[in-house]
């Protein structure tokens, strides 16, 4: 299934958010758990996660700090913010309003409230 | 592995020539890119195989440093390459309009100097209009640079057609000082309406305006220079026409003028088209100039703190702090402008915090010293302005100090720190304003 550009970008920054709510991560990690979690279907160019986490530490959503595992090479790992977490749950708001709409068009399928457990 | 190891350094290279993308961006792609690699490899690929499809995974270059230079757009003021994404960058191209504006400037002020026959004679108009024959030709020169629409004109032309009115229009009493005042503030008044074509009119953005305070800071020390070269170039002139019996005064009548006036434009245009240059010298002398103005202040405000002399500001002396407090804000806010605001806290930063409380201290003193003598002598034009102009450095340095602690203990985001002092700017600028528009009917022209 092709997703839309738009679409994923404006998923790009709620879903980055929720993955660090998880727990601090890193570029490489956070990416891994995106394709997971939409089963391989949302396809992000790689690269372009860095200028979205480098944006959120701008706004002061996460924090990010180099650090040098005892095995590995140096590596820049993100950690949400409070102020991360409020706009997490603002982005929840939006995304649930938009799909509690699309639902209420979209007769007969209770898929996406299903799915957001928001029912 | 051997191959794929100088692959790698050879993509390395390549991605760290991208505008808008720097060192530490480069080693976290890279880091991404050997896990992806080591992943596929995994997964049985080669390892040439592995480089070739990680790297695809990537993306287009092109498009990563875009991307980049959007969200970073302080370091992209290097290349100049973000307006329209594809149009070339302009940096050669432009020197002719650079003469054409230079040199009227500096023909307007020989003209005035003609018809005021300075230095002969010193008529009063000339000190306060003198800004007025230069920076509307600055403005004009960045409205052309910047092709502002025909709406934007208006906005760019008001505050010196109203400068202009205000400045000749009022009934300047002899020997006035408000009108000193006035020849005083009303560059500056000027200098931030040229913010409004540099900006291309999107003086709402906190990013172009420190894009203008960095290009002020750089302008500054383009003018410096070429003031130096222009110096030793007219003594030597001199020199070497003194046997012919020429009078080395009149060329510097003639000469001094008008290039000091050409030369606020092609300042203008180095620092936009030849922006490399300073910007590799500018960090280094504001590292090198801020411990320097640290230390002196601290040792300042400790002495004057220490013996009492804080009391006994004279008038010779409060102007003296007053420039002096002014140089260390230019100076903490190129070296905010000059910083990569994606660092952490540095010593550079809590040696800007010594400067920044050193003066915090000295401005209180000097405000309890003016506080008294208007409190004896009452309130003169030149006290008035003495004193808002410190209140304006006293509230802005108290905020820079708060947000400085703050970011150093973690508590905050250097972020903040220059929204605060973006969002000061206009402070400064409704200041000198005021003192141009309204402090002399208040004191009646005196």
């Amino acid at each position: 299934m092709h997703i839309d550009k738009d679409l994923v970008a404006a998923s790009a920054t709620p879903l980055v958010l929720a993955i660090l709510a998880e727990g601090e991560s890193y570029g490489y990690a956070i990416l891994k758990r995106v394709r997971a979690l939409s089963g391989g279907e949302l396809e992000w160019t790689d690269g372009m996660l860095y200028p979205l986490l480098h944006r959120l530490d701008r706004l002061g959503y996460v924090t990010t700090e180099w650090r040098t595992p005892r095995e590995g090479r140096r590596r820049k790992y993100y950690v949400i913010t409070h102020r991360g977490r409020a706009a997490l749950a603002d982005q929840q708001r939006q995304w649930v309003t938009i799909t509690r709409a699309l639902n209420d068009v979209w007769p007969g399928s209770d898929v996406l409230l299903t799915a957001l457990g928001e029912a | 592995m051997e191959s794929v190891e100088s692959q790698i350094a050879e993509w390395r290279a390549y991605v760290a020539e991208a505008p808008g993308v720097n060192g530490r961006d480069v080693d976290e792609l890279e880091d991404h890119l050997r896990y992806q690699i080591a992943e596929l490899n995994a997964a049985g690929l080669t390892a040439d195989e592995a480089f070739l499809v990680a790297v695809k995974r990537m993306g287009d270059l092109d498009d990563l440093s875009r991307e980049f230079a959007r969200e970073h757009s302080g370091r992209l003021w290097k290349q100049l390459v973000l307006r329209g994404g594809d149009e070339p960058a302009r940096a050669s191209s432009g020197w002719l309009e650079t003469i054409v504006f230079a040199v009227a400037a500096a023909v307007v002020v020989q003209v005035a100097r003609l018809a005021a026959d300075f230095p002969d004679e010193e008529p009063s108009w000339l000190a306060r209009n003198l800004s007025l024959f230069v920076l509307p030709f600055l403005a004009g020169y960045f409205a052309r640079r910047r092709q502002l629409e025909i709406r934007q004109w208006l906005p760019t032309a008001a505050p010196f057609a109203l400068a202009a009115l205000v400045v000749n229009l009022y009934p300047w009493g002899a020997d006035s000082a408000t009108e000193d005042l006035v020849a005083l503030h009303l560059p500056v008044v000027l200098w931030f309406a040229v913010a409004y074509p540099y900006m291309d009119g999107t003086v709402r953005s906190h990013e172009r305006r420190m894009d203008f305070v960095r290009f002020t800071g750089e302008w500054f020390i383009y003018y410096v220079l070429i003031a130096l070269g222009g110096g030793v170039l007219m003594g030597l002139t001199a020199a070497i026409l003194e046997p012919t019996g020429v009078d080395p005064e009149l060329i510097a009548e003639w000469v001094l003028p008008s290039g000091a006036a050409g030369a606020v434009i092609v300042a203008a245009w180095l620092v936009e088209s030849k922006q490399r240059v300073v910007e590799n010298m500018a960090p280094v002398l504001t590292m090198l100039f801020t411990p320097l103005f640290a230390v002196m202040l601290a040792g300042a405000a400790v002495v004057y703190a220490v013996t009492g002399l804080g009391g006994a500001f004279d008038r010779e002396l409060l102007g003296t702090f007053d420039a002096l407090l002014l140089v260390v804000l230019g100076l903490v806010l190129y070296g905010m402008s000059a910083r990569d605001p994606s660092e952490s806290p540095d010593w550079m930063d809590r040696i800007q915090l010594v400067a920044v409380v050193s003066a915090l201290v000295l401005d209180v003193m000097v405000l309890g010293a003016m506080i008294a003598r208007i409190g004896d002598l009452g309130f003169t034009p030149n006290r008035t302005a003495a004193l808002g102009l410190n209140i304006v450095l006293l509230l802005n340095l108290a905020g820079a100090a708060w947000l400085a602690a703050r970011f150093l203990t973690g508590r905050s985001r250097l972020h903040r720190l220059e929204r605060w002092q973006t969002a000061y700017l206009p402070v400064f600028a409704l200041w000198a304003a005021a003192v141009v528009v309204i402090l002399p009917p208040l004191f009646a022209f005196d």
